[in-house]
Formats: structure tokens, sequence, C-alpha cells
């Protein structure tokens, strides 16, 4: 096991948690300023994925692509905001659970009945694609350096949208307290719709940036809503600071207890055995964390409220 | 969702195709239609409708019923087919596990059941069945022949990887089962995996000549995007899986120059299969896969089986699939002892055409192969 082999995995688990931020930011602040339980965020990225692969596909720019993912993601949550959501605020959370499962049904049937049933075609643009040699001799693909920067980038940018704007003060305000707030004037459906549109945003960018690597099917957007709700759990509801440090957390966690465990079990096993038993506690690894997690916190690491 | 065709009316009423005495036959199909798995049920239902019709015969009912990729519902399904609908003859199911979910007692049944995916061990071996034919490939096949190729190309120490499910567990078996050279990793990924960065610096590190991966559908898109992003160039093998008409667009570039084995190919000289090609082209807009080709088989099969007996026959009916008396789009084909397949394996590469992804024959990886399980089977 090389110093090699460790860094380009921890970049891995990076580049893997700086993408799961990506969900994770606009689950966390639909959750924390409207108590919305939204299961469609899933969703809400593969719109960005098909809508990134159409325009990439019409026009060959990734640039166009990813605002085109951006665009079709914030209008596909308005849409579901003011047609379905928006009747869901006072209903309890197992309503809004039914509601936004049906969203999702009708978002994958809805797709495959537009673009059909195999998978599109979504590649990394030229500029950014092969490897580049880091400092140390470290080979690595371009575009995962790519997505750690722009991860990067959208966590500061969020950060200053939160503490620093008057939009961002109306968000923290409607966390708190949401009668408060609209007593002070502030329209708080429009607040609430454009904190939607921002989530949707940031997940059909998450869905247009990682369905380049990946592939773009029907389907793609609900095992990453799965990990996207552990690490709001973990992060702690309602915080952008606890979502980035969730999803590092968990993207580490994912990717060296898959590489690590095995090993670490060859040490004292036979390696057959070694590599079921470390296989199988890597998949639980994360969850893992967040039981302990919820345990040592039980509002999670960055949250006010359980 | 539930289609029934009555195939070719009008030509059947020509040729007469009712007045040979064995009376009508009613097919039923469940195969995936919907969710992550339905390009591969759409293909196979779109290769056999296409045989019903070219046959010309208006005696064959189909009735198509989608089980959304789950196990339950497939035996739903069954259920309504046998005791309602009153099938004689099932087919269509694409994964193993739901296979095993509905033959056993479909065949108890007395429902002859063809196969044209799915081909998991437990029904090649003991659980063998004088009702149960596979037209498409024991589950192992396709990855013996990508370890024999292996042997050919001379690779001698190879890192494989599949997911953890029984056909994932099979396909390693498979693999390991022809390959002789020395294995620099074995890798069990989760099923659903989309990102393989971690698997991918295990490979780097491991100093191996050769990659044998089976990873079907999304995972194998991924998989190999990541694969030519990385920069890694060790040469990759792998079953025809993830290299099908139907994905192979959306893996693009990072696909060209890989070997991947088939029983089938689009460009096999035989004249069966260039007609096939043509009017599956003509008739759908798109090229075929392997699943179509697989679907129009396993309808060519029952179709010349009908010409000697009907259902209503059932002991002379089995005897006419068995001799497998068609024009395989695939050349020669032959049942073996346990009803599976024997067949030539192709090894393909991946080439662009006309600006299209398909896939060219190179070379014969092993010829006449049947699998081991027949050992075990007591037809």
């Amino acid at each position: 096991m090389s110093a090699i082999l460790i860094i380009e995995q921890v970049l891995n688990g990076l580049q893997f948690g700086v993408m799961l931020f990506l969900m994770a930011a606009g689950l966390t602040l639909i959750f924390g300023v409207m108590g919305l339980i939204n299961l469609a965020h899933g969703s809400l990225y593969m719109v960005g994925a098909f809508a990134a692969a159409a325009v990439a596909g019409v026009t060959g720019s990734f640039v166009l692509a990813l605002a085109a993912a951006m665009g079709a993601a914030a209008i596909a949550g308005v849409l579901v905001e003011t047609l379905v959501i928006r009747r869901l605020y006072r209903a309890d959370h197992l309503d809004q659970v039914l509601a936004t499962f049906a969203l999702i049904l009708i978002f994958s049937e809805g797709t495959r009945w537009a673009f059909g049933s195999f998978p599109l075609f979504l590649d990394t643009p030229s500029w950014a694609s092969g490897p580049v040699t880091l400092p140390g001799g470290i080979e690595y693909p371009k575009y995962r350096l790519m997505l750690i920067g722009v991860g990067l980038a959208v966590a500061a940018g969020l950060g200053l949208l939160i503490t620093r704007t008057r939009i961002g003060i109306q968000i923290r305000a409607g966390e708190n307290d949401r009668e408060m707030i609209a007593a002070l004037g502030v329209d708080i459906s429009r607040l609430y719709t454009l904190v939607f549109a921002l989530g949707a945003a940031l997940a059909g960018l998450a869905g247009a940036l990682v369905g380049a690597i990946q592939s773009v099917q029907v389907g793609m957007g609900e095992p990453v809503l799965i990990l996207a709700f552990v690490v709001i759990v973990i992060g702690g509801i309602g915080s952008i600071k606890g979502a980035l440090i969730g999803a590092i957390l968990v993207g580490l966690t994912d990717t060296l207890g898959g590489i690590f465990l095995p090993e670490v079990f060859k040490l004292f096993m036979a390696p057959a055995g070694a590599t079921a038993t470390g296989s199988a506690l890597a998949s639980m690894a994360i969850y893992i964390l967040m039981g302990a997690v919820l345990i040592w916190r039980p509002t999670g690491l960055f949250g006010a409220r359980p | 969702m539930k289609r029934t065709l009555m195939a070719a009316a009008l030509a059947a009423l020509a040729t007469g195709a009712l007045a040979d005495g064995h009376g009508g036959v009613k097919v039923g199909m469940i195969t995936t239609l919907s969710g992550g798995g339905a390009g591969l049920g759409i293909d196979v239902r779109d290769g056999f409708l296409l045989a019903v019709a070219q046959s010309g015969r208006d005696d064959i009912e189909v009735v198509v019923e989608d089980d959304q990729r789950k196990p339950d519902v497939a035996v739903q399904l069954a259920d309504k087919m046998i005791r309602a609908e009153k099938v004689d003859v099932m087919t269509g199911i694409i994964f193993s596990n739901l296979a095993m979910a509905v033959v056993p007692s479909a065949t108890a049944q007395g429902k002859i059941y063809l196969s044209p995916n799915a081909g998991p061990s437990a029904l090649a071996g003991r659980g063998c069945h004088e009702n149960y034919f596979n037209v498409a490939w024991q589950n192992d096949n396709l990855h013996e022949a990508a370890g024999a190729y292996a042997n050919t190309a001379g690779y001698a120490n190879s890192f494989i990887l599949a997911p953890n499910y029984p056909a994932g567990q099979d396909a390693l078996t498979g693999y390991k089962r022809m390959f002789e050279g020395d294995l620099a990793g074995e890798v069990f990924t989760d099923l659903g995996q989309t990102d393989y960065a971690a698997e991918i610096a295990q490979i780097r590190a491991s100093g191996a000549d050769s990659v044998f991966f089976f990873l079907p559908g999304g995972m194998g898109i991924s998989f190999l995007k990541q694969y030519a992003d990385s920069g890694v160039d060790i040469p990759v093998v792998g079953p025809a899986f993830s290299f099908d008409q139907g994905i192979l667009q959306a893996v693009g570039e990072a696909a060209v120059g890989v070997v991947n084995t088939s029983q089938w190919s689009k460009d096999l000289d035989n004249p069966t299969n260039a007609a096939f090609v043509e009017s599956f082209q003509a008739e759908y807009g798109r090229l075929p896969s392997l699943y179509a080709s697989q679907g129009f088989d396993t309808a060519n099969l029952l179709i010349s089986a009908l010409e000697t007996a009907g259902p209503d026959d059932l002991e002379a009916f089995r005897a006419a699939l068995k001799a497998a008396d068609f024009d395989s789009t695939r050349g020669d084909f032959a049942f073996g002892s346990n009803q599976h397949p024997i067949q030539d394996i192709y090894a393909r590469e991946v080439i662009v055409e006309d600006g299209v992804f398909t896939n060219k024959v190179i070379g014969l990886a092993l010829e006449d192969h049947g699998d081991v399980y027949a050992a075990e089977c007591r037809l």
C-alpha cells in the first residue's frame, strides 16, 4: 500500500464528498427553512443530467450544458414547489414523503417518455479530460480535480450568500422563526420558492457534473439521495457548514473504508474471508459513522434542532 | 400495460398456417420494460415480435407484460398468465433472480419456458427441467470466453472485478475457470455502484497486465468512462453485456478498442443474421443488440418447433424444440443435454462505423462451447 495510492484515494474521497455536498446543500436548506422532506431532490439531479446531455448533444459546449442543467433543474424545482409542495407545508412529514415519492415516479417515467430507456451520452469536455501529473508523481484525472475545485467554490459562495447577504439573513431567519419574518413583511412564499430553486439548481449542477463521468440514465438520482440524507443528518439539519463537513466525512469514509478495511482484515484473516468481511463492513461504514455522530450529538455536528 | 399482438394476420391467411392442424399457440412474455434494465427487455421483445411478424403466422398470440425488474411482480404476472391467460409457452425474463422466481414453478405446471437471456447455473445443473430451454447462454459462458481470450492474448496477470451478487460471482468464477494466469487482484463492487475511482486506483497500483470486468448496464458505462479518463492504460476484457448496441453510444470514445466476448455480433457472416440486422433496423430505426438477437432466435426456435408439433402434444413439441431446427442469427446452434446452447463464442472489438459505435468480430474465443453444469443434469 503505497503513499501514492493513499493520496489518490483521499482525493477520490474528497471529490465524492464535494459532489455529495452539492446535493446535500439544497436538501438541508429546504429541510431547514421549509421543514420539508423532499424525496424528489434526486429527480432534480437527474433532470440536470438529462438537460446537460441534451444540450451538450446539440451544441457540443460543456459550459452551456452546465448552465442548462442548472436552469432546467431550477425551473423544475419552481414548478414542483408552486404546483405541489406549497400545499404541503402544513401537512405532516408522512404526507410530504408520499407526495414527493409520487414526484419521483412522475419524473422517472416522464424522463423515460421524453428520452427513452437507453442511457444518454455526456462526456467530459476535451479541455478537462485525461490525467494530470501532480507533485510527487501522482497521476490524477483532471476532471475530478476540477470537480473538487467547483465543489469547494460553490461551498464558499453559498457560505457568503448565507452569512453576508440580505437573502441569506432572510433564509436564516426563516429557519429560526417563520411567523416572525412573515410578520416583519418578508414575502415568505417567494422566499420559499427561491430557496427551492436554489437547491434544485445545485442538485442539477451536481447531476450534470457527475453525469459526465458516470451514466446519464433514469433512476440515477435515488442512490445519491440516500447518501445526501445521511450527510445532512450527520452535519445537522439546516446547516450549510454541517453539510460540507458531513459530505466530506461521508465521502472519505466511504472511499477509504472500501479500500483499507479489507487490508486491515487481511492482517489477521485469510485473504478471501478478509475481502468479504472488509467489503461488507465498508458498505456499512457510513451508517456506523452516522450512528456514532448521533449518539455523540443527537442534533448532528452543527445542527440546532433535533 | 398490456399489449396483445395478433401477428400479421393477412399474410398468414394467404399461407394458410392454420390449416396444418397443430392449432395456435399462446406465448406469455414477462420482461423488463421499465426501470433500470428496460433497454434489455425492450430489445428482447422487439426481436421476438419481429420474428413472429416475419413468420407470417397468425396462430401465434403474444401477451407482453412488464416485470419492472421485481421478482414479486414477475411471480404475480406468471400466475396470471398461467391461470387466467392460459398461455402454452412462456419467455422473456432478463434477470437471473427473476428467472429463479418464475421458471421452476412454471415448468412444474407443464408450461414450456424458453429463456431469451437469463441462464442461472441453478437451472443448468441439478435444477434442469425437460420444459426449460435456454436460447441465450448459461451465465458463465461469456466470462469463460473472456478467460480463454485472455490466454490467447498472452495475459498472465489479471485484475478482476464484478458486482457482489450471484451473477457477479458466477462471472468471476467463469473467468477464473478458463484463465491460466495469475490474479493481481479480485474485487467485488456494490451492485449499482457508479463511482469506480477507488477501484481504478487499486488497478493502477496492482501491477496487472490486464483487467477483466463484468459490470452490466449503467455500471459499465461509468467504469469505462472513468477508466479512460484516469490514464491507466492496462488493456480491458469483458463480456458483451457492457458493450451492447444499446449502451455503447453512452460510453462513447472510452470503449473504442476494448475486446469483449459475445455469442453474437451484427457482422457475423451468415444470411439469417444479415437479414435480421437489416430488417430490425428497418423496423425499429436502430441497430439490434445481442439481446434483440436472442429474442429473435427464441421466436424462431418456437416457430420451427410449431412446424412439426404443437403444445397440445407436449412430448412431440419438446422433441421438436430440442432439435433446434432453425436458422440462428449466430450460425450453428444446438442444445446440450441440459437444453442449454452449444455454440461458438467470439471475441469482438469496439469500433466506430459511420459515426456509430459498434462491434466487429476479431476471432473465435471458444468453439462449440457448452457449460460445465450439463454433467449434473439428469435429463
